[in-house]
């Protein structure tokens, strides 16, 4: 068409991830007509048939941009993540999972043994008699066939290939996404490489809507069901485990306007390495106990802290795997 | 090679860092494997500062503070109590032998205590053994 202005290309991907990503860029609802007039999406397994080769056979930087979702699993997500970095001049990592390894990356509290092992022995709706495991490569009579193999160590995008910016959220909130790619096509200038985009830089709470006082003080921790919630008050203050403190704002207060704690999907605020670490900060100056059995006490309900506190940050987390 | 634990002990200025002082000047033999970090008070110990000694290869973590109720700003020791406590629980949870951080209390006057928490500790660790986080740490696929 004349006298229209070159559209971008656009990919999207999703490697370990949920779908729920892909489905969030979907969520621009009628703002498709103008994304689509903006872009040409050259690449996206959800939505279009488009195969890998079609990727492989793209000459280097083709691609505009490329969202990728999930965490690196196995090695079709790992080869895919190098595919996608060397055919694109921006690569994102669109959501948690990619962001940060997410919640596939809990899987890092166990091995590749034990999982196969629960998966296909242990668990109670398995019947497997013969204990068939999979395996990379099988011969059959007409040749080898492969799957990818599945890794130890779920690991995030960009500890595998050098990743642009980073879109926070699981999944990430549309219209965050539709500023970014807004000022993409506009060609408005970008902040500098690295940075997490489409979120703020502020921490939850500083941006909440519930009620706080600067008194925390807590002698027992509860489960969102076990209390009734005023709908009014701090979450941490009425007792409830909320990741607020220790993660970035920008995602709009969906769960906290839901009436659920915030679970820590935007990851940490600026500065902040380790989120789990932070949070376990915070938690310990709320505790109203000064003697260790009481500590305890409070501590205790606290089932599982490695699954709270790192619920989506575990990969990139200080200690990013249990140790054997 | 003889496996000399690296223990990294964080020490509050007002009584565990001068603890550890009069334990120097007062020429007290104890083992050399801790390494002192001073901090203003044991409340300013961030649980990072513990998991990162770890993954930079700490086999040991000692934290210590002034004794209840002695703190220099009231309660930071007790902050530091609680941090420890839930420190605790998450580093068994990643695979981390609850033995390998301890924490204890030292009063300005307490050489002698300071030089024996570290001779203990120093044995503890060495019969642990070296701690298996750096191994882990290497990213295997």
């Amino acid at each position: 068409m004349e006298g229209t202005k070159p559209k971008i290309k656009l990919a999207v991907y999703w490697a370990a991830a949920c779908g729920g990503c892909c489905v969030s860029v979907l969520d621009v609802h009628e703002k498709l007509f103008d994304v689509i007039e903006a872009a040409d999406l050259v690449f996206w397994p959800i939505a279009l048939d488009t195969k890998y080769e079609d990727v492989e056979n793209m000459p280097d930087n083709f691609i505009d941009v490329t969202l990728f979702n999930g965490a690196i699993r196995n090695s079709e997500n790992e080869h895919m993540a190098k595919l996608l970095r060397a055919k694109s001049r921006i690569l994102v990592a669109y959501g948690t999972c990619a962001h940060m390894g997410g919640i596939p990356g809990l899987a890092n509290l166990f091995t590749r043994e034990e999982i196969l092992q629960r998966v296909y022995s242990e668990c109670e709706s398995v019947v497997n008699p013969e204990g068939i495991k999979p395996v990379p490569e099988f011969e059959v009579k007409e040749g080898v066939i492969s799957i990818p193999v599945f890794y130890n160590d779920v690991r995030s995008l960009s500890q595998v290939v050098d990743v642009d910016y980073f879109i926070p959220g699981c999944p990430p909130q549309t219209e965050r996404f539709v500023e970014f790619f807004t000022d993409i096509i506009t060609g408005a200038e970008l902040p500098p490489i690295g940075s997490v985009v489409g979120a703020d830089t502020k921490t939850q709470c500083e941006e909440c809507v519930r009620k706080k006082t600067e008194n925390k003080k807590i002698k027992k921790f509860f489960r969102p069901w076990e209390i009734e919630d005023d709908g009014v008050t701090c979450f941490l203050e009425q007792g409830v485990m909320c990741m607020g403190p220790a993660t970035r704002a920008g995602c709009g207060h969906r769960c906290i306007k839901g009436n659920a704690p915030c679970k820590g999907c935007y990851g940490p605020p600026p500065g902040a390495t380790d989120p789990g670490a932070k949070m376990m900060s915070a938690i310990a100056s709320v505790i109203d106990e000064k003697e260790p059995e009481e500590i305890n006490r409070v501590i205790e309900d606290i089932a599982d802290p490695a699954g709270f506190f790192y619920r989506f940050s575990m990969p990139v987390s200080l200690i990013r795997r249990k140790i054997k | 090679m003889e496996f000399k634990p690296r223990i990294v002990a964080f020490l509050c200025n007002w009584c565990s860092y001068t603890g550890a002082d009069l334990a120097g000047t007062s020429r007290m033999q104890y083992k050399a494997n801790v390494r002192a970090i001073r901090l203003m008070c044991s409340g300013r110990i961030e649980p990072t500062f513990v998991l990162r000694a770890f993954v930079n290869g700490a086999d040991g973590v000692l934290l210590c503070g002034c004794h209840p109720g002695d703190c220099h700003y009231q309660d930071g020791n007790y902050r530091c109590l609680r941090r420890f406590l839930l420190l605790q629980k998450y580093i068994q949870q990643m695979g981390i032998e609850a033995e390998r951080l301890k924490l204890e209390w030292i009063s300005a006057s307490e050489g002698q205590q300071f030089a024996d928490l570290v001779n203990s500790f120093t044995e503890t660790i060495t019969e642990l053994g070296p701690c298996k986080i750096k191994e882990t740490m290497k990213l295997s696929t």
